[in-house]
């Protein structure tokens, strides 16, 4: 059987198109395991797995504990707020005192881009990277590949439009290097102020008009406008940058076809998208979030098969 | 290496034909019996059973579905590659039935056992058996024995027992694989 190419999964740019189409088959079965009656595998029953998160998070912790839990691995959870590290401990004497207690893998969020692949230089155990500063949002971007391709039966051909903060936006990075690699065209649309200045050097398009841009795709992804990493003003006003770069339900029965749309979550309602866009049919926004269950699963087996029993 | 075969093509026919009767006397018409084919092997027999059972009951509607237990399995990280799973694909309630379980060689029972683990995540069935191609007697490594056999093989560790399908391999056939 193929394995994974990489032993730690710190974002997409290491994984190659072998690796993803590994994780998405992989996922399909864990799929159909999450759907059952009893939804729990012995598989990580002798794996423990620590999940250590320096920055809030609702769903990705939630949907990372649970396949951990699924998968049947031992877990313990740190989050930074309310640990020795608001005492000034480093992330390394924290890491290696969690892996001191015989940890097996690490699921990190951090704040700061290149925090999972500075640890994974200087411990032994598998890390998994749940979100690092604006840099990467590996576990995200395969879990909107297994989407699309749930919907369509490929990504490979498919045009894709993200929409939004791209320049603060971790999951922009990691979905246009996974779409990328899987095949499909992707375009980035928002204002020019949230726009990183090497774009178009990661060989996606540039929209700066909403309309335009969802004329083109067959997959909208809108991304939430992370004003909590805003440092300065970006745009004059949430209400212009609705109106501008906001998904209606006007704009989209407008369309001349049906997209899908979607959104990693949590939504602003009436700033990115309207409630009725995000409760349409058109949404597949709580079918991502199952399948983030699943994903994450197949990551955590994948890798851990790796990692032999002595 | 020596192919020593245990069933020729016609031998394989009769004795799926044997397994067949042997359990519509247990279970007359199947009104409260599913059939289960383990991932990957056990699937084949499996569909051919259900197959000949249609022939021989064509009015009897019989549930067959297929059920993978990589998952289960007790060897995940003690294996040198790691296990590639399959599609499971059960369609209908085990809860309260008679299951069959299905599988081409029975040889040390652990697969067996992952098997009827990964069944109990479909629910409480009010009795399982155990339907075997082949069974490699005296190689059990848990306590696990068939309720239907299509024959028995004495063999040692070292050899290997392969069924070849029809669909897949051209021929049906049973062969015993000794050496190197």
């Amino acid at each position: 059987m193929q394995q994974l190419s990489t032993r730690h999964l710190l974002g997409i740019k290491d994984l190659t198109e072998n690796d993803i189409q590994l994780i998405l088959e992989t996922a399909d079965n864990f799929k159909e395991v999450i759907n059952r009656p009893i939804k729990k595998v012995p598989s990580l029953r002798d794996v423990t797995i620590a999940n250590i998160f320096f920055e809030n998070s609702t769903r990705t912790k939630l949907s990372f504990e649970l396949a951990q839990k699924r998968l049947s691995a031992d877990i313990i959870n740190f989050a930074a707020s309310s640990s020795s590290v608001s005492k000034g401990e480093t992330l390394i004497d924290t890491v290696n005192n969690i892996l001191a207690m015989k940890v097996d893998m690490i699921v990190m969020r951090h704040p700061y881009a290149g925090a999972g692949i500075f640890l994974s230089k200087h411990i032994n155990a598998q890390i998994v990277n749940a979100g690092d500063g604006a840099h990467e949002h590996p576990t995200q971007a395969l879990l909107d590949a297994f989407s699309i391709r749930q919907k369509y039966g490929d990504v490979a051909g498919k045009k894709v439009v993200i929409v939004g903060d791209i320049l603060h936006s971790r999951v922009a990075l990691s979905n246009i290097l996974c779409l990328q690699k899987l095949g499909a065209e992707v375009m980035v649309c928002g204002p020019t102020t949230l726009m990183p200045r090497y774009i178009k050097d990661l060989g996606v398009k540039v929209e700066h008009n909403l309309i335009k841009a969802l004329n083109w795709c067959d997959v909208a992804n809108m991304l939430r406008i992370q004003l909590e990493r805003f440092d300065i003003k970006y745009f004059p006003s949430i209400r212009e940058y609705s109106m501008m770069y906001g998904l209606n339900k006007q704009i989209l029965d407008s369309l001349d076809k049906e997209i899908i749309v979607m959104h990693p979550g949590p939504i602003n309602r009436g700033v990115e998208i309207t409630s009725d866009v995000a409760d349409s049919k058109q949404s597949i926004i709580l079918e991502q979030v199952e399948n983030g269950v699943a994903v994450r699963m197949a990551v955590m087996y994948l890798l851990a098969s790796q990692n032999p029993l002595a | 290496m020596l192919h020593k075969p245990l069933l020729s093509s016609t031998k394989f026919d009769l004795t799926i034909k044997r397994l067949c009767y042997q359990l519509i006397e247990n279970h007359n018409n199947f009104s409260n019996t599913v059939i289960i084919g383990l991932q990957p092997r056990g699937t084949f027999l499996a569909n051919r059973i259900k197959e000949e059972l249609s022939k021989i009951l064509p009015k009897t509607n019989i549930d067959c579905g297929n059920l993978d237990i990589t998952f289960f399995r007790d060897d995940f990280r003690r294996r040198e590659s790691p296990l590639v799973p399959n599609t499971t694909n059960i369609n209908f309630i085990i809860e309260g039935k008679k299951v069959i379980l299905i599988d081409d060689v029975l040889f040390t029972g652990r697969t067996i056992r992952a098997g009827m683990d990964a069944m109990l995540a479909y629910g409480r069935p009010k009795k399982v058996e155990l339907l075997v191609l082949v069974d490699r007697r005296f190689s059990r490594e848990i306590p696990i024995e068939p309720d239907y056999i299509g024959i028995q093989v004495d063999s040692i560790a070292s050899q290997n027992v392969r069924v070849s399908w029809k669909e897949t391999d051209g021929a049906d056939i049973v062969e015993l694989i000794s050496g190197k």
